[in-house]
């Protein structure tokens, strides 16, 4: 080939042009499929909801298993019955709260703005369930989840995943065995909103003690426990306002 | 093999066992280190490797007359990064539930020191058919020995596979679990990666005394 590869003017119009090329594909490319990948992630928001206030395919043992997404908006707008948005004082209802971005309503919140917390009410079988969306820290990245209590604060189900933890360790507060000892559990301790620790050494890894306001640490994950139980905490302090005028009183 | 000639064969088969890029050149060790706790993880990331290995390799490969060599390093990462992202949209329009377990790793694949040490000591001197069968050569090589590693890792550390109960179940104590056994919490940290790695090395040393180094 005559081209002299070497030439600096050469370099530089390489790097443009491959810079035009390679920017067009992606821009493209992200375009094209720019619906499908927005309605993947609301399709999966659905799922984790449902997946909170028992609403999935889980067998007896083994692992998660959503309503798969071809029924999935069915079943969240038969189940989910209200979606209340709470501002301050103000409680709305809005049929979007479920695609409300929390990690901008936290960041929108430091500069003083009022922040909407939203709050999924789901009817099962004649039972209420309230659940509470909340974000987090783990050990690498973010971790969120969903918490579905009843009127006497107990925990029904939850939801947990995250966004790069380590996989066999802190990964693993996705599993179903990690979330399953959540439910039963009591989120009040006397009447402090206490949330529910991930303790080492509890003494208790089938969690049989309901009341203890614990259940089992992962092994080897120890940051994303803590993370976890500060989420956990954190977000009833903001909830609990809304919280308390459900609450039965006992 | 008579769809492919002896040495073309060579390429894709010496990676594998010889020529292996993380026992023998020992590169890719970090995201070897990294992601193989779990089985499933190892093969995921083995499966993303081949993929952009084998088009990485073509694309710099029929580039390689036209590349400026100043800036050629700057170009073979614009060539992964570019794939990596197609795959990761792809995947997420697509196979959203496969996207999520990949998410940690497509930055690993960017940065997985094979792909570059391919693109610029093979691609860059040969055609696109060898260039092809080196870069999946060599992502295969490195992909058993994830696989491997991951195995061992996730048996002895988990006492499962693919997340199946294998050994019993440790909390309630049954199968192996009953007679007193229990999980290496030390297997699933990075560290034991590099001692199972280590053993693979010496195993495959001991079998073949070529390849120890003269001192």
């Amino acid at each position: 080939m005559a081209i002299n590869t070497d030439k600096n003017s050469y370099t530089v119009a390489f790097a443009a042009l491959m810079v035009v090329v390679v920017g067009s594909i992606l821009a493209y490319l992200a375009a094209s499929l720019k619906d499908k990948i927005s309605e993947n992630e609301r399709f999966e928001k659905q799922q984790n909801i449902l997946y909170a206030m028992g609403v999935h395919e889980n067998e007896d043992e083994g692992s998660v298993n959503f309503i798969p997404t071809d029924r999935v908006e069915g079943e969240f707008s038969k189940y989910i019955t209200e979606q209340l948005v709470i501002e301050g004082d103000k409680i709305t209802q809005d049929d979007e709260a479920y695609l409300i971005d929390l990690q901008k309503q936290e960041t929108l919140s430091k500069t003083g703005a009022p922040r909407k917390l939203p709050v999924f009410i789901g009817d099962k079988d004649g039972k209420k369930y309230y659940i509470l969306p909340m974000r987090g820290k783990g050990l690498w990245d973010a971790i969120w989840g969903f918490v579905a209590l009843d009127e006497s604060m107990t925990v029904q189900g939850v939801y947990f995943d995250h966004k790069g933890e380590t996989p066999g360790l802190g990964a693993n507060i996705k599993q179903r065995y990690f979330m399953d000892d959540f439910i039963g559990e009591s989120i009040l301790k006397g009447s402090q909103y206490a949330g529910i620790k991930v303790a080492k050494g509890n003494n208790d890894p089938v969690n049989n003690i309901k009341d203890d306001n614990e259940v089992d640490a992962l092994a080897g994950a120890t940051i994303t426990g803590d993370g976890l139980s500060a989420m956990i905490r954190k977000s009833l302090q903001l909830y609990r306002p809304y919280l308390e005028t459900i609450k039965t009183k006992s | 093999m008579a769809l492919l000639s002896k040495k073309d064969a060579n390429l894709i088969l010496d990676p594998l066992a010889d020529n292996n890029p993380i026992t023998i050149q020992v590169l890719g060790i970090c995201s070897a280190l990294a992601i193989t706790a779990e089985l499933k993880a190892s093969i995921v990331m083995a499966i993303s490797v081949v993929f952009v290995l084998g088009v990485g390799n073509v694309v710099i490969s029929l580039m390689r007359n036209i590349i400026p060599s100043k800036i050629r390093i700057i170009v073979q990462l614009v060539v992964v990064a570019t794939l990596v992202i197609i795959v990761d949209q792809v995947l997420k329009a697509f196979a959203y539930e496969l996207s999520k377990t990949l998410a940690v790793f497509v930055g690993l694949i960017i940065t997985n020191c094979i792909i570059m040490g391919r693109f610029e000591a093979f691609a860059l001197g040969n055609g696109p058919w060898k260039s092809f069968l080196d870069g999946i050569g060599n992502a295969l090589g490195y992909g058993v020995i994830l696989i491997i590693v991951g195995f061992f890792r996730e048996l002895f550390g988990s006492g499962t596979l693919m997340g199946f109960k294998v050994l019993g179940d440790p909390v309630e104590k049954t199968g192996l679990y009953a007679t007193g056994y229990e999980n290496n919490g030390f297997m699933i940290i990075p560290p034991a990666a590099l001692i199972v790695v280590g053993i693979i090395i010496w195993v495959q040393r001991s079998k073949n005394r070529a390849l120890i180094e003269e001192n």
